[in-house]
C-alpha cells in the first residue's frame, strides 16, 4: 500500500528570530504594494511610481499637510489606545464609534450651553470630564450584561453605534436653528471651549493628550494590578476566578475605562478639531482603530507606527484621487489590501510551511 | 390608521426584510460552521455592485436586450464576485488563521470601497449621479406572479405582489433550515461549528466544510446586495453606506433568530417593520412626547424612533442570553479558527 504525502506541511515556530520576522513581515507589505501597484496600473494606467509618489505628498508634501497627518493619526492612536483594554481582556469592543460620538456630543452640549459663560480653560476641563463619562456609560452598558449573563458583546457594541447615531442626530435636529441639519461650526466667533494654540502649533494640546494616554494605557496594562488581573481574565476565565480575581468586576471596569477614553477621543475631535458635531465625527475610525489596535498586538508603541501608517494610506489616497481624477474610495481598497497581507503575513511569522516528503526534511 | 397607510408600511418591511434576510441566511451558513464573518456588510456591497456592474454592460452595449439573459448575467455577476470575497475571508481566517473579527472589518472596508469605486465610475460613465439605471433588469427582477398578484384584491397587494426574489428568501430560508435539521451533510456541518476536533476524529473533512460554508453563505449575502439595487433601490445607484446599513442589521438579525433560518422568514420581516416605524408614529403619540421633551416639530422625534430596530436587537440579545436555553446559543466553536496540530 502506498501512502499518500501531503503536498506541504505546517509547523509551528515559536522561535523566530526578531530579524526573520521583521523580514517576513517587510516583504508581506512590499508584495502588498506591488499588488497595489498592479491594481491602480490596470484601472488607471498610470505609472504607480508616479501614484506612490504623489501619495508621499499628500500626506507629508508641507508642513500644514505634516500637521493634519499627525493631528489625524493621533485621534486614530487614541481610539486604538482605548480599544487595547478591552481587547487583552478577550472583550471585542466593536462599539468605539458610538463611545466616540457620545464623548463628542458631550463636549458639544458643554460647548452650547456655556460657552460664554465659563471661561476656556475651565471649560476645556469639564468637558474633557463630561466627555469621559458619557463614552464610559456607552461602555458600561454591554459590560455589565456581559459579566451578568454572557451577552454577545461584539453585535450588542455594534448596535450602541446605532443608538449613539440617532441621539446626535437628535441633539443636531434640536439645536440647528436654521434647517440646515447641520449645527456649523460652534462658537465661530469667540472660540469658546476650542483648543488653543500651543507655541503656535494649533495641534500640539491634541498630540499631547495623546502621548500622556500612551504613557497611561502603557503603564496600566503593563505595570498595574489591574493590568495583570486583565490579562489573566483574558487567557482563562475559569484560570481567573480560581485565582480569586472577580472577572465581572473586571470586566465592567476594564469596558469603563475602554469607554472613557474613546469618549476622551470625541473631545479631542470636538474641541481640538472639528469644532461641530454630526453623525459623520467618529467617521469610521472606531472600526479602522480595531484593526489598528490588533495588528499592533495591543502594544501601544507599535500603535504609533500602525496609525501613522493608516492615516498616511488615507491622505495619500485622498491626493491621488484628486491628482488623477480618481475616485477618493480608492483608499479603501488599498488599506483593504495592505491589511489583507499584513494579516496573512502573521501567519508565516508564526508558522513553518514545508514542501516536498517528510523524509526530506533535516 | 387606515388600511391604506398599514398597507405601504407591510410593503415598505417586507422589501427591507428580504435585503436582510439574504444577508441573514448566507451568514447562519457560515457561522453555523464556526466562522463569524463581519465582513458579510463588505460582501453585499460587493454582490450588489456586480449584479449592477454586469447588468449595466449587458443593457448599454447590446442592440436589443434581452430580460432573461440580463437576470442570469447579474445574478451569475453577484454569486461569483460575493462568493470571492467569502473565499477571501476563509483563505486568511481558514488557512492563514487569521483572526475573524479584523479580517472580516478589512473586508467591509474592501469590499464598500470596491463597490464605491466601480460605483462611482459607473456614475460617471453614465453621465451623473441619479441618471445610471438599468430599468430593464430591475424591472424583471420586480417581475410579479401573474394573475394572483392583481386579482385578489387586499390579498394580493399584501401577499403577492413582490419581485419574485422576495419568495426565493423564503424558499432559500426554508430550504437552509431542511439541510440544517434534517440532513446528514448539514448534521456534519453544524458538528464542525460545535467542535471541529470531534467532527475531524470521526471522518469529516472540517477544512473542506468550512471553505464551502463561507463561500456558499457570502454568495447567498451577496444576493442581499442584489436585492437592494435592483428592487430597493429601482436599479440604481448612490454612492452611500446604505447597503452597508442594512448588512450590519443582516449580522444582527443572525443573532436574532438564534441560527435558525426559520426564525428569518418572521424575524426579517420584523426587522423591517421596526426600521419603518418612525414614519407611522400615530399623531397622539407624537404630540405627548412633543409636548414632554418641548419640541417644536415632531420631525425630530424620528432620529429617536430610528433607534428602535437597533434597541429591539439588543434586548433580544439579552434576553436570549438571559434564558440561557441551550437550543438558542451560539454553535460552540464561533469565532475560533481551527488548527488540527494544536487539539
Amino acid at each position: 500500500m502506498t501512502q499518500r504525502e501531503p503536498l506541504y506541511r505546517i509547523t509551528k515556530n515559536d522561535s523566530r528570530s526578531f530579524l526573520s520576522a521583521a523580514l517576513i513581515r517587510f516583504s508581506c507589505i512590499v508584495l502588498a504594494l506591488l499588488v497595489s501597484a498592479l491594481f491602480i496600473f490596470s484601472i488607471t494606467k498610470l505609472n504607480p511610481i508616479n501614484v506612490y509618489i504623489s501619495m508621499f505628498k499628500g500626506a507629508f508634501g508641507t508642513k500644514r499637510r505634516i500637521w493634519i497627518t499627525i493631528r489625524d493619526a493621533a485621534l486614530l492612536l487614541m481610539i486604538a489606545l482605548g480599544l487595547a483594554p478591552a481587547f487583552k481582556m478577550r472583550f471585542w469592543n466593536t462599539g468605539a464609534e458610538g463611545q466616540v460620538l457620545v464623548g463628542g456630543l458631550a463636549t458639544a452640549t458643554i460647548m452650547i450651553g456655556y460657552g460664554n459663560k465659563i471661561p476656556t480653560a475651565l471649560l476645556l476641563v469639564i468637558m474633557l470630564v463630561v466627555s469621559m463619562v458619557a463614552g464610559a456609560i456607552w461602555g458600561f452598558l454591554p459590560a455589565y450584561f456581559k459579566a451578568k449573563y454572557n451577552t454577545n458583546e461584539t453585535l450588542f457594541t455594534l448596535m450602541m453605534n446605532y443608538v449613539a447615531i440617532q441621539l446626535v442626530e437628535f441633539f443636531v435636529d434640536v439645536w440647528d436653528k436654521k434647517e440646515s441639519h447641520s449645527v456649523g461650526i460652534i462658537n465661530a466667533n469667540n472660540n469658546a471651549g476650542w483648543f488653543p494654540a500651543i507655541a503656535n502649533q494649533q495641534y500640539l494640546l491634541n498630540v499631547i493628550i495623546v502621548a500622556a494616554v500612551i504613557v497611561f494605557v502603557y503603564l496600566y496594562l503593563s505595570y498595574s494590578k489591574h493590568g495583570y488581573e486583565i490579562a489573566v481574565t483574558g487567557e482563562s476565565e475559569n484560570t481567573a476566578r480560581y485565582a480569586g480575581i472577580n472577572v465581572s468586576t473586571v470586566i465592567i471596569r476594564t469596558m469603563l475605562l475602554s469607554g472613557a477614553i474613546c469618549g476622551l477621543a470625541g473631545f479631542v475631535e470636538v474641541a481640538g478639531i472639528s469644532h461641530t458635531i454630526s453623525k459623520q465625527t467618529a467617521g469610521g475610525r472606531g472600526f479602522t482603530a480595531i484593526i489598528v489596535s490588533w495588528l499592533a498586538k495591543l502594544s501601544p508603541i507599535v500603535m504609533v507606527f500602525f496609525s501613522l501608517f493608516i492615516v498616511f494610506l488615507d491622505k495619500g489616497a485622498i491626493q491621488i484621487a484628486s491628482d488623477f481624477n480618481l475616485n477618493e474610495y480608492a483608499s479603501n481598497i488599498i488599506t483593504g489590501i495592505l491589511l489583507f497581507f499584513i494579516l496573512a503575513s502573521e501567519f508565516f511569522v508564526n508558522y513553518d510551511v514545508h514542501f516536498g516528503k517528510r523524509g526530506k526534511q533535516v | 390608521m387606515t388600511i391604506t397607510t398599514l398597507l405601504a408600511w407591510v410593503v415598505a418591511a417586507v422589501t427591507f426584510g428580504t435585503v436582510i434576510m439574504y444577508g441573514c441566511l448566507g451568514e447562519t451558513l457560515n457561522e453555523r460552521a464556526g466562522g463569524l464573518n463581519l465582513g458579510t456588510p463588505g460582501i453585499m456591497m460587493l454582490g450588489g455592485i456586480a449584479s449592477l456592474t454586469g447588468a449595466y454592460f449587458y443593457e448599454t452595449s447590446t442592440t436589443n436586450p434581452n430580460a432573461f439573459i440580463s437576470v442570469i448575467i447579474s445574478l451569475v455577476c453577484c454569486v461569483v464576485v460575493s462568493a470571492l470575497g467569502g473565499l477571501l475571508y476563509g483563505l486568511l481566517t481558514i488557512t492563514f488563521r487569521a483572526n475573524q473579527n479584523v479580517t472580516g472589518l478589512t473586508l467591509t472596508i474592501f469590499g464598500t470601497g470596491i463597490a464605491n469605486f466601480f460605483g462611482g465610475s459607473l456614475v460617471k460613465l453614465s453621465g451623473g449621479l441619479g441618471q445610471i439605471s438599468v430599468s430593464m433588469t430591475s424591472n424583471a427582477f420586480k417581475a410579479t406572479i401573474p394573475f394572483i398578484s392583481k386579482r385578489l384584491g387586499i390579498f394580493s397587494n399584501l401577499l403577492f405582489n413582490y419581485g419574485w426574489l422576495t419568495y426565493l428568501a423564503l424558499a432559500l430560508a426554508i430550504v437552509l433550515h431542511l439541510f440544517f435539521f434534517k440532513t446528514r451533510t448539514g448534521l456534519n456541518l453544524r458538528a464542525v461549528g460545535e467542535n471541529p476536533a470531534t467532527a475531524d476524529a470521526s471522518g469529516i473533512d472540517v477544512i473542506k466544510y468550512k471553505y464551502l460554508a463561507c463561500c456558499l453563505g457570502a454568495a447567498i449575502s451577496g444576493m442581499g446586495g442584489l436585492f437592494y439595487v435592483m428592487d430597493y433601490a429601482k436599479g440604481t445607484w448612490a454612492n452611500d453606506s446604505g447597503i452597508e446599513t442594512l448588512g450590519w442589521l443582516a449580522v444582527a438579525l443572525v443573532i436574532f433568530t438564534s441560527w435558525k433560518p426559520k426564525n428569518a422568514t418572521w424575524g426579517a420581516y420584523l426587522f423591517g417593520f421596526c426600521y419603518w416605524i418612525y414614519l407611522y408614529v400615530p399623531t397622539p403619540v407624537n404630540v405627548f412626547l412633543m409636548k414632554t421633551f418641548g419640541l417644536n416639530k415632531s420631525t425630530y422625534l424620528q432620529n429617536l424612533y430610528k433607534m428602535i430596530p437597533y434597541l429591539v436587537t439588543i434586548i433580544v440579545l439579552v434576553l436570549v442570553s438571559a434564558k440561557k436555553r441551550h437550543h438558542d446559543r451560539a454553535p460552540e466553536s464561533l469565532g475560533v479558527a481551527y488548527f488540527r496540530e494544536e487539539r
